[in-house]
């Protein structure tokens, strides 16, 4: 027998029934289920078989979080080497920036996992793997520069307020990553704006650690020639190398991670497209207004899809199967006004140079709404059967 | 005609505490968001509830036999509404600085579901002194949750407490920072969310079927 098989095999009974750690069974059973299928087997029919259960659907979301998170961590020590003046190369920016990454992911992992463990062994249910995806994805929405003990109340509060109280995971009403975002967003807007993209930024001055949604035009430059002049060029900013949040600033390893995971038909394409095309379309109306050459209102719809964090937001954040909307019109609509939502965020109001977060919360309060919506139409269309 | 103690006592436990306007019956929310930024502030308005209910409550339970029922209502807007122009008066003419902090919700104490809410569901069936009780029970249970809450924010939002700062400074150069979620509205929301689960939670108050 496998040895490993056998160490839980030997243990089950501790956990189990009037076991000595029984109030730890949900830990056990979560550690047990890492390595092999779960235990309980189907007694009654139907005897429907899926490969795809839960946890194998977070690891396929792990996997293809898998380039953005490498490219995030080469991207972060190869910006500090340029805010210190030297040009780093492959191996030393990676060691660079996984110096920085590595402590937020894990302050990440350990105090969201607490939090989880508390809420399944209080509440005697199992433990989750939906936070494996949580936990990462609130790291790499974060500027490398963000303080520890931030990281660590923001997913308190994301798994807490964002999800253990409605119930857990599947019950949630907001993506538990963004809510710990919005959460030190609000708390702490100077961890989050600003001069913080870059880490390590204390040895030359004069770098400017701004994202390219900071910049703006003047002085008779138009949007895009400041952002070519700022370093912020199309190319630059759709393969990632600028400053930003940790997993953001890629646009191919975000579309890269999507592709993976509608292939696997994890994420729904609709959402996708419909952010995209929401995007597109709205970007383009405010490049048709007159005026506003300054603006990021001008830069088009190139500049938007790949600038700040649209892409990974609604690749991976969007695509939630439990905060978007179930049906297909309604994954259109939540899309394609999260797109839309963005641009106008960004372009309209100034208080705000990122969009994405309060427009992917927004529409996840109102998904239930357009699954309604879509289901009365349908219903309406019915030929009345009395 | 005074009853006897423990029956005022069972009036004011549920007042302040098992049937708490804010934690229990989730009324006076929109006050309670908008004066609990600074504990300064959360106090006056506590007192100025409370004598308002209290004061109301009896007023109108004195009434209740002379009153319609149905124009009771207007009635009893008429008596809320010239006690907290009392209040306001006197809060303008002694607490200058607070009244102008405080602004309108002093005056929106009018609307306040608490005081009407009294003097519905209790003024109009108990006799005065009790009413008068009912009143104070209310208004202290209110207080109670107002300054806690007003507590955690002021010191988390802005790290004092009645506008001192309590904070040292070596904890900002070591890295703190005022947490300014606290100083928004939602802050209190998401206290006194976190009040009401926990009250609720506590073993022997919850009025849920476990």
């Amino acid at each position: 027998m496998n040895p490993l098989k056998k160490i839980f095999d030997n243990n089950e009974h501790l956990f189990t029934g009037s076991g000595k750690y029984k109030r730890l069974a949900s830990l056990f059973d979560a550690t047990k289920t890492f390595f092999f299928f779960p235990s309980p087997t189907t007694k009654i029919m139907p005897f429907i078989r899926d490969h795809l259960d839960l946890k194998r659907y977070m690891s396929f979301v792990l996997i293809s979080l898998v380039p953005v998170l490498l490219f995030g961590i080469y991207n972060t020590g190869f910006q500090a080497g340029i805010a210190s003046g030297e040009h780093l190369g492959l191996g030393s920016s990676f060691l660079a920036g996984a110096w920085v990454v590595l402590p937020i992911i894990l302050v990440s992992y350990g105090v969201g996992f607490f939090w989880e463990i508390l809420f399944a062994t209080i509440r005697n249910h199992k433990i989750s793997e939906g936070f494996l995806v949580t936990g990462m994805l609130f790291p790499l929405t974060l500027p490398p520069t963000i303080p520890l003990w931030q990281v660590a109340l923001g997913i308190s509060f994301g798994v807490v307020i964002g999800k253990e109280v409605f119930g857990g995971t599947g019950r949630n009403i907001l993506n538990p990553a963004l809510t710990a975002r919005a959460f030190v967003f609000f708390s702490y807007p100077v961890s989050l704006s600003g001069n913080v993209w870059v880490a390590n930024q204390n040895t030359v001055d004069g770098i400017s650690g701004a994202t390219a949604l900071a910049i703006t035009g003047g002085d008779g430059q138009t949007i895009t020639q400041a952002l070519s002049s700022a370093g912020f060029s199309l190319s630059d900013l759709f393969f990632g190398l600028v400053p930003g949040s940790i997993g953001e600033t890629s646009a191919l390893c975000c579309l890269l991670g999507v592709l993976f995971l509608i292939v696997t038909r994890i994420a729904n394409h609709r959402i996708v497209l419909g952010g995209i095309a929401g995007l597109v379309v709205t970007a383009i109306l405010f490049y048709l207004i007159p005026g506003g050459q300054e603006s990021w209102a001008n830069a088009g719809p190139l500049y938007h899809l790949c600038a700040g964090g649209f892409l990974f937001g609604i690749c991976f954040m969007a695509t939630d199967p439990v905060s978007a909307p179930g049906t297909h019109a309604g994954r259109w609509a939540f899309g394609f006004l999260i797109g839309f939502l963005t641009v106008t965020i960004r372009v309209v109001n100034p208080a705000f140079v990122e969009g994405t977060m309060l427009a992917i919360l927004f529409m996840n309060v109102f998904a239930p709404l357009l699954d309604h919506m879509v289901i009365k139409y349908k219903t309406s269309k019915r030929i009345p059967n009395v | 005609m005074l009853k006897d103690k423990t029956h005022y006592m069972e009036i004011l436990v549920k007042g302040i505490w098992k049937e708490n306007p804010v934690a229990y019956q989730v009324l006076g929310i929109c006050s309670a968001l908008a004066v609990t930024v600074k504990m300064s502030t959360a106090i006056v308005m506590a007192v100025a509830l409370t004598v308002v209910t209290a004061f109301s409550g009896m007023i109108i339970s004195s009434l209740r036999k002379q009153i319609p029922s149905n124009i009771r209502i207007i009635v009893e807007l008429a008596v809320i509404a010239s006690l907290v122009i009392v209040t306001d008066e006197v809060l303008k003419a002694f607490f200058y600085d607070t009244s102008k902090q405080l602004s309108i919700f002093v005056g929106l104490i009018i609307t306040n579901c608490i005081v009407l809410g009294r003097a519905e569901a209790f003024a109009l069936a108990n006799d005065p002194i009790d009413s008068f009780v009912d009143g104070i029970a209310n208004g202290i249970g209110y207080g109670l949750i107002l300054v806690f809450v007003a507590f955690l924010r002021e010191l988390l939002g802005s790290g004092k407490i009645f506008g001192l700062a309590v904070i040292p400074q070596f904890i900002f150069e070591a890295g703190y920072q005022n947490m300014g979620l606290m100083v928004l509205a939602p802050g209190a929301f998401f206290i006194i969310g976190l009040l009401v689960w926990l009250k609720n939670s506590l073993p022997g108050i919850s009025h849920e079927k476990k």
